[in-house]
């Protein structure tokens, strides 16, 4: 099975995918070398870390530039929580930030309910419940599932986000995770 | 709003949990990785883990049981105790768990909530709060402070917690339901969700908890048997409370 890179972005917590990758029967290691994630058969975009910081070290590490690279080439990625919504254009993060723009969208505060959005909520169409703890969320013409009207899942070319953290959502997740790897 | 949540807390000191009575059908008795898979496998939502023993010197122990939880456990977990620093916060959220609970350290320094929020989101920080008689309680509950609940609850939602842990001192451990007046007029001043914490003695008032709140801390109820917690999640469905679809997997 091929390895999974696991895209640095310098701080925070990327055990947890990679438990989940482990549990999948995958290799996976962390990395922000434009070799590894360009050679690399699957990538993932983990959700850890404020937006702000993930983007700076994106570019410092010149990992941005390698995944536009890799985008443009058709080379997959996955997307996962803040990894989905750095992958639209801008986010109300941080006061704003620019993301890395590979699709259209925007990431807003959530405004309705109680945020931050936390537990585990139903996913449409997949009829499936996933956990989520967010207090943003992307706007964006490729989304493919929603949860009580947010974006919860976005797909554009190779690319593919998904809001909630496959890799706490039990079996469910799992699932979907493998999906999402062997996608394209 | 997400669904609602049944969170079982485990307290562990020096590695091992130490509340439970009899974990009937366990093989290593007490040992924290092996009643989080099975908790997990339970249908609990989340997981509490609450360092009892924190010292500044056992750290290493606690962070060691953090590693191995986040290794086999696929749902989220919190940990609390021995939060005092941005450090001690980033230690345990590298080593692989989603959240950090604090109390203490909290009011000592009420910017440590911001700091930690600013590093790794808001979701990431659960501000604990030990309520009895209007008043802010610390070293588990034995200290009373004369910060009043509902303020501080609004300022640290203010300053950057996701959550609020709320307990009340005189409902821990006495099995009669939790207290919702208390429950209810916190959550009603704040726009974050609140955890109800302390006094469950049964499906009933869980329920009575997950009415009017975001989820419900359980330890005793489901520590003197483990295997009885898909049993409480079909008491709670029938009681009107819908938590996840989740597969029982014991």
């Amino acid at each position: 099975m091929s390895e999974v890179v696991v895209v640095d972005y310098g701080a925070g917590n990327t055990h947890s995918v990679r438990a989940a990758l482990t549990r999948l029967g995958r290799t996976s290691f962390v990395s922000s070398d434009r070799e590894a994630l360009l050679g690399a058969e699957r990538v993932i975009l983990p959700g850890v870390g404020s937006a702000r910081s993930a983007m700076q070290h994106l570019h410092e590490t010149g990992a941005a530039k390698a995944l536009h690279e890799r985008f443009k080439s058709g080379g997959s990625m996955l997307g996962i929580c803040l990894g989905m919504q750095l992958a639209l254009e801008t986010t109300e993060e941080d006061d704003g930030v620019f993301g890395l723009g590979l699709l259209t969208g925007h990431v807003k505060r959530l405004t309705s309910g109680r945020v931050p959005r936390l537990g585990w909520a139903m996913v449409e169409p997949w009829d499936e419940a996933y956990y989520f703890a967010h207090s943003y969320a992307g706007e964006s013409p490729y989304t493919v599932a929603t949860s009580e009207g947010v974006s919860v899942a976005v797909q554009y070319g190779p690319f593919f986000g998904v809001q909630f953290h496959p890799e706490k959502s039990g079996e469910a997740g799992l699932n979907i995770l493998e999906q999402c790897l062997s996608l394209a | 709003m997400p669904l609602p949540r049944l969170i079982p807390c485990l307290d562990v000191a020096h590695g091992r949990v130490m509340k439970g009575v009899s974990f009937v059908g366990l093989r290593d008795v007490g040992d924290p990785v092996e009643l989080a898979t099975f908790y997990s496998a339970g249908g609990a939502d989340e997981l509490v883990f609450l360092d009892i023993a924190a010292t500044p010197d056992d750290s290493d122990t606690m962070t060691s049981v953090v590693v191995k939880v986040a290794e086999v456990l696929d749902i989220p977990f919190t940990v609390g105790g021995g939060v005092r620093s941005v450090e001690d916060a980033s230690r345990i959220i590298e080593s692989g768990a989603d959240r950090v609970s604090f109390n203490s350290a909290a009011l000592a320094n009420p910017q440590l909530i911001t700091a930690i929020a600013d590093r790794y989101g808001s979701q990431a920080v659960v501000v604990a709060i030990d309520a009895g008689g209007g008043v802010v309680h610390t070293h588990g509950g034995r200290v009373a402070t004369t910060t009043k609940v509902i303020p501080w609850a609004i300022e640290a939602a203010e300053r950057g917690a996701g959550e609020i842990l709320l307990t009340s001192i005189f409902h821990d451990g006495q099995r009669k339901g939790f207290d919702l007046e208390l429950t209810a007029q916190v959550r009603g001043e704040i726009s974050i969700p609140v955890i109800a914490s302390g006094g469950a003695g049964n499906a009933r008032h869980v329920a009575e908890a997950l009415r009017i709140t975001d989820a419900a801390l359980v330890a005793s109820i489901v520590h003197e048997n483990p295997a009885g917690l898909p049993g409480l999640r079909r008491e709670l469905e029938e009681l009107g409370i819908h938590l996840r679809p989740a597969g029982e997997r014991v």
